[in-house]
């Protein structure tokens, strides 16, 4: 299988400081990828750098077999879709122009169908003529969420399986819409979708990604499955926390951190 | 407490986010009439008055019973005075609310204004110096092309006055609202003094002349002027549609443009040429008029929602009716005097703008 992104030892300085150095990668079409790592990994500034957002200082990122930078912006967003973290939007938009902006220049038709299942797929299918400010957090969250699987999808008719880059996508989501949108990923990856996703929640990275990358103080520190991130070793010595590591039914495994009180697991 | 109450309270709610707009075309439609409407009242009134049954015969239309030469003087009036007057207020209006729009949509901020962040200053500064210099020894040669360096002056100061308060208030993609407005601030209150050391320099006649730029008047709007402002005005109009979706976009922030595949470079060079475009020549016809800007396009956001796709045109309708009206209002009211346009349009649209802060303090934080 031919690698759908190829990330050659690129490293990010900005005044003197490595905010990312030296990361190698390569990933497939379909493949789920979590990137974990406490607080300044350097994992907001590298998923940027593969969205073609930042040139990185050194080393360089092939999308497709092409120069990340070599695309035009519009022709990125064709193979790439990237939600950020904390996008405010100051206009009163409805939340339907919102999503229909991820379908760009395509014909009102074609569009209309694409920001119907987003909607439907987020659960704002009845929100769609609100106003996007007097929506809560996790529900613009979902909306923005909603444009970029719009983007995703209109490139992926056109060019085939793409990459789709999130930054926090559960960060304000509840429960169960982090479970959804874990899902939306999972379904965009078993159709050839390569999804790559920052995620805080060690647990929730779990149950999202079978590939784990664990950037500690800019470096790639493993590059592994779940088994190879979730030890209490490791934990202690990247997180900095005594952890324990127990497993589900289904035999993902969960951290526990041991500064609160564990809690009794039924047996 | 009741379950009245509450029901009524989220019916409420509900109504404010949800967004009732009217369709585009019966959007442009009603403001097309409104401006017909109004123009039309503006050829009716001044200081000469023409009522409105002898309108037509004056406007060559057709020629009835009335003596020929009240109709000569009524023609005069008309063609040479008030019509290119009309005309050049309505498309003021429209370089204003426009430029005003792109701008909100360049910062993502409904409270930008050029004329109030000191755009509309640096044009009139460039325009002021013009005149000094084009009256001087030095630039004795140029005066014949004065009218015509006029225009390209406030153009330059416009378009500088822009980028520096671009470069200032935006930061990594990201624009603060209270550093652009105090920049803004900081930026006319040096064109201001620059438009005061010309003042004290100047001599009587040429003080004349820009004390002219300080206060906004359209009382030397003639034929030529809109022979000026016409083509940039066409021109701004057709670029503004593409840039009108990248505009949309822009509202998710510079990163996020970007990723939807919006050339954002390109987007900002192409709206602050046209900003500065725009205001620098409608400051080169009238002065400093503020406030057109700011109103326009907030009270058609408020009805049509923020789409520039609309929002852009209807801005330069609505602006056009509101130069015009304030116009007329302007000529007539000290009648035979005339009162500066820009004193009126800030005497109405500077309570309007506290408004608007005072509704967005809760919600907006500086």
């Amino acid at each position: 299988m031919t690698d759908l992104l190829e990330v050659q030892s690129v490293s990010m300085t900005v005044g003197g400081a490595t905010l990312v150095d030296a990361v190698s990668l390569r990933i497939g079409a379909g493949e789920m990828v979590a990137i974990v790592g406490p607080n300044g990994a350097g994992k907001s500034t590298l998923l940027r750098m593969l969205s073609g957002d930042l040139r990185p200082s050194h080393g360089a990122i092939r999308l497709k077999q092409r120069d990340v930078h070599v695309y035009g912006p519009r022709e990125l967003a064709q193979h790439r879709a990237m939600l950020s973290q904390h996008v405010t939007v100051t206009f009163p938009f409805t939340v339907e122009e919102i999503v229909t902006m991820g379908a760009g220049e395509s014909p009102r038709a074609a569009a209309r169908g694409l920001v119907e299942a987003a909607l439907d797929e987020v659960g704002l299918a009845h929100f769609r003529a609100r106003q996007l400010p007097t929506l809560s957090g996790g529900e613009q969250q979902r909306a923005h969420f909603a444009r970029v699987l719009v983007q995703l999808a209109r490139g992926e008719i056109k060019h085939g399986p793409g990459l789709l880059l999130l930054d926090e996508p559960t960060s304000g989501l509840d429960l169960r819409y982090q479970i959804d949108l874990v899902e939306s990923a999972r379904r965009r990856a078993e159709r050839g979708t390569a999804v790559i996703a920052i995620l805080h929640d060690l647990n929730l990275a779990m149950r999202f990604a079978d590939r784990i990358l664990l950037l500690h103080r800019g470096r790639l520190a493993i590059d592994g499955d779940r088994a190879a991130v979730m030890r209490p070793e490791t934990i202690r010595e990247i997180f900095e926390i005594d952890a324990a590591i127990a497993h589900t039914d289904r035999g993902v495994p969960f951290v526990l951190p041991q500064t609160m009180r564990p809690i009794q697991t039924r047996q | 407490m009741s379950v009245l109450a509450e029901g009524s309270s989220h019916g409420v709610k509900r109504r404010v986010g949800a967004s009732l707009r009217p369709a585009a075309s019966l959007t442009l439609l009603c403001l097309l009439a409104a401006l017909a409407g109004t123009a039309l009242i503006a050829l009716t009134v001044g200081a000469a008055g023409i009522p409105p049954a002898r309108l037509p015969a004056a406007l060559g239309l057709w020629i009835d019973g009335a003596g020929y030469q009240l109709l000569a003087r009524d023609q005069l009036v008309l063609w040479s005075i008030r019509i290119p007057r009309i005309a050049a207020a309505a498309m003021i209006g429209g370089l204003l609310a426009v430029s005003g729009a792109i701008m909100q949509g360049l910062f993502r901020n409904p409270l930008a204004d050029p004329a109030l962040v000191g755009v509309s200053s640096g044009g009139a500064f460039a325009a002021a110096a013009a005149i000094v210099f084009t009256d001087s020894h030095l630039g004795e040669s140029l005066r014949f092309l004065q009218n015509q360096l006029l225009p390209i002056a406030a153009f330059g100061g416009s378009l500088l006055t822009t980028m520096i308060l671009y470069a200032i208030a935006s930061r990594g993609g990201r624009t603060s609202i209270a550093i652009f407005l105090l920049a803004g601030l900081a930026i006319a209150a040096i064109a201001n003094a620059g438009i005061g050391l010309l003042v004290f320099a100047a001599d009587d006649r040429q003080l004349r002349d820009i004390t002219f730029w300080l206060l906004g008047s359209l009382s030397g709007a003639a034929w030529a002027k809109v022979a000026t402002l016409a083509p940039v005005l066409a021109i701004a109009l057709v670029a503004c549609l593409s840039i009108a979706r990248g505009l949309d976009v822009l509202v998710l922030g510079e990163a996020e443009a970007f990723h939807s595949g919006v050339d954002v470079e390109r987007l900002k060079r192409i709206s602050i040429v046209l900003v500065s475009a725009m205001t620098g020549v409608a400051v080169s016809v009238c002065g400093v008029v503020g406030f057109v800007g700011i109103v326009v396009p907030h009270l058609l956001r408020l009805v049509i929602g923020p789409s520039h796709r609309l929002l852009l045109p209807a801005s330069a309708l609505l602006g056009a009716i509101l130069l015009v009206g304030a116009d007329t209002v302007a000529r007539t009211i000290v009648a035979p005097a005339e009162m500066p346009i820009g004193i009126l349009t800030a005497a109405i649209g500077a309570p309007f703008f506290l408004a608007m802060l005072l509704r967005q303090r809760g919600l907006v934080s500086l």
